[in-house]
């Protein structure tokens, strides 16, 4: 009597483990460091240069040229709006600059919208985002525009704010925050900021240093811990 | 912002910042409880539709970016991006990072003397179609040493990171290989609490596998979902 249970040796699979593909474990896929060695795979060459075509944000001198093959996107266009720079230096509880983060940007245009499709049609090619990897000496740098008002909860507008995320050797997850400048109108009833204790405040408000210049340090722990967000 | 749908928080399979066994964490991660915010337009939405503007093109196959083959196992890696409720994430792009076959990275500052191969870059990007499909061929990568402990070594594992819909949906992982007894003993994906952890473990597949040519390997990423019901302005924690 032939054997039901036996299966074609094409056809035999191994049996199913608890893995990604199990269906009572399904969820949220969770976060995992980027590690140390991210910079020929993350951050491109322009990626921290919003309104030129710079090669700004890239670290390309840690790998060999042959193997750069992030390429990098299309001539970027003139959005309006003052064009603003962004410096800073991600440090450790102990101070210490981290040279091997890496920092993003989110941001609205000059006139407080995000980029959608009718935007695009509309020919808005302002598109917010950026990536930036620090340097040996833990710094990042971006070339943007000063974002507009962002409408909030109940009808009101946010102060301009960039949003960040921060990532690197050592952060499991990306630690979420905002860079808001200081002196510009909304920063006292900010919803967000409001969020925030006050005494922590004054760590997400960039300082200006020159014109058009903006200093945001970020701190990931320490006095003067930069404040992050649970997203 | 009324009748916005709010992305959920992480779920019981997030790491904590600060864990111990992996030594980075200890001055990396902030000692003060992340700040609960309420969501706006600036978390809910995300470069989209234009980040092919930013970055430039997808490549999918990191096998043939440069003269010759790399060496080592041939392996197509395939899946689905979803979000918690089983809905495709669309035209959403994946980057993609990893070590050669002797799991050596080619950045300068691997000191590790394991051989680099000058047909491997390791890096590739992706873009999901309507069904949240992806697919990229590589060869599968090496375990490495590393300095967290005496006699240390990182289970081989491919980064991958993902912008999804919007700047909360945003996420870095790592997705391992299965049967691979490093994973048990590793300080980074025990940040995650089992049962969890395998969610992050691929599943070796027959059906993706391609006869003659390169093993199947199936890994399915979930980003956080939305409220199921519109979530009241005055309700903003």
């Amino acid at each position: 009597m032939m054997n039901e249970s036996i299966v074609p040796l094409e056809k035999r699979v191994p049996a199913p483990r608890q893995d990604n593909q199990d269906q009572t474990l399904f969820g949220q896929t969770p976060s995992q460091t980027v590690g140390p060695f991210f910079h020929y795979g993350l951050p491109w060459k322009g990626g921290a240069d919003l309104v030129g075509n710079s090669d700004l944000g890239a670290r390309p001198e840690l790998f060999p040229a042959e193997h750069y093959v992030l390429g990098r996107g299309a001539v970027r266009t003139n959005p309006e709006g003052e064009r603003i720079e962004i410096i800073g230096i991600v440090r450790d509880a102990a101070g210490e600059p981290v040279p091997d983060a890496m920092v993003e940007i989110w941001q609205a245009d000059a006139r407080g919208r995000y980029p959608d499709k009718d935007d695009r049609l509309a020919g808005n090619e302002f598109c917010g985002f950026g990536r930036s990897a620090t340097s040996d000496e833990g710094e990042f740098r971006f070339l943007t525009i000063k974002p507009g008002r962002v409408p909030g909860p109940r009808g009101t507008f946010q102060a301009p704010h960039i949003a960040m995320s921060v990532f690197a050797r050592g952060v499991l997850a990306r630690l979420a925050t905002r860079l808001y400048f200081e002196g510009s109108d909304g920063l006292a009833d900010d919803p967000v900021l409001a969020c925030v204790p006050a005494e922590r405040r004054e760590t997400l408000v960039a300082t200006p240093v020159d014109t058009g210049k903006w200093r945001f340090d970020i701190n990931l722990g320490g006095s003067g811990e930069t404040a992050f967000f649970a997203l | 912002m009324t009748g916005t749908l709010r992305y959920r928080r992480p779920d019981v399979s997030s790491p904590p910042d600060r864990f111990p066994d992996y030594r980075s964490t200890e001055l990396r991660a902030p000692q003060q409880p992340r700040i609960v915010i309420p969501q706006t337009p600036t978390e809910t939405t995300g470069p989209v539709d234009c980040w092919d503007r930013l970055m430039g093109h997808a490549f999918h196959d990191m096998t043939a970016q440069h003269a010759g083959e790399p060496i080592g196992q041939r392996i197509h890696v395939s899946g689905r991006v979803l979000d918690e409720d089983r809905r495709p994430v669309a035209n959403t792009v994946m980057e993609i990072w990893q070590a050669n076959s002797a799991g050596r990275y080619i950045h300068s500052k691997d000191g590790w003397n394991a051989p680099l191969d000058p047909n491997f870059a390791g890096a590739g990007r992706v873009v999901t179609d309507a069904e949240g499909r992806y697919r990229f061929t590589t060869i599968k990568p090496g375990a490495y040493p590393w300095g967290n402990h005496k006699n240390a070594w990182r289970p081989a594992h491919i980064h991958l990171s993902l912008l999804g819909p919007a700047f909360a949906t945003r996420l870095v992982t790592q997705m391992y290989f299965p049967d691979d007894p490093l994973i048990e003993i590793d300080p980074i994906a025990n940040a995650v609490p089992m049962p969890y952890r395998q969610r992050m473990v691929s599943r070796f597949d027959l059906d993706t596998t391609e006869a003659g040519f390169a093993l199947g390997y199936l890994f399915d990423v979930v980003l956080k979902g939305r409220d199921q019901t519109p979530f009241e302005d005055d309700h903003d924690e």
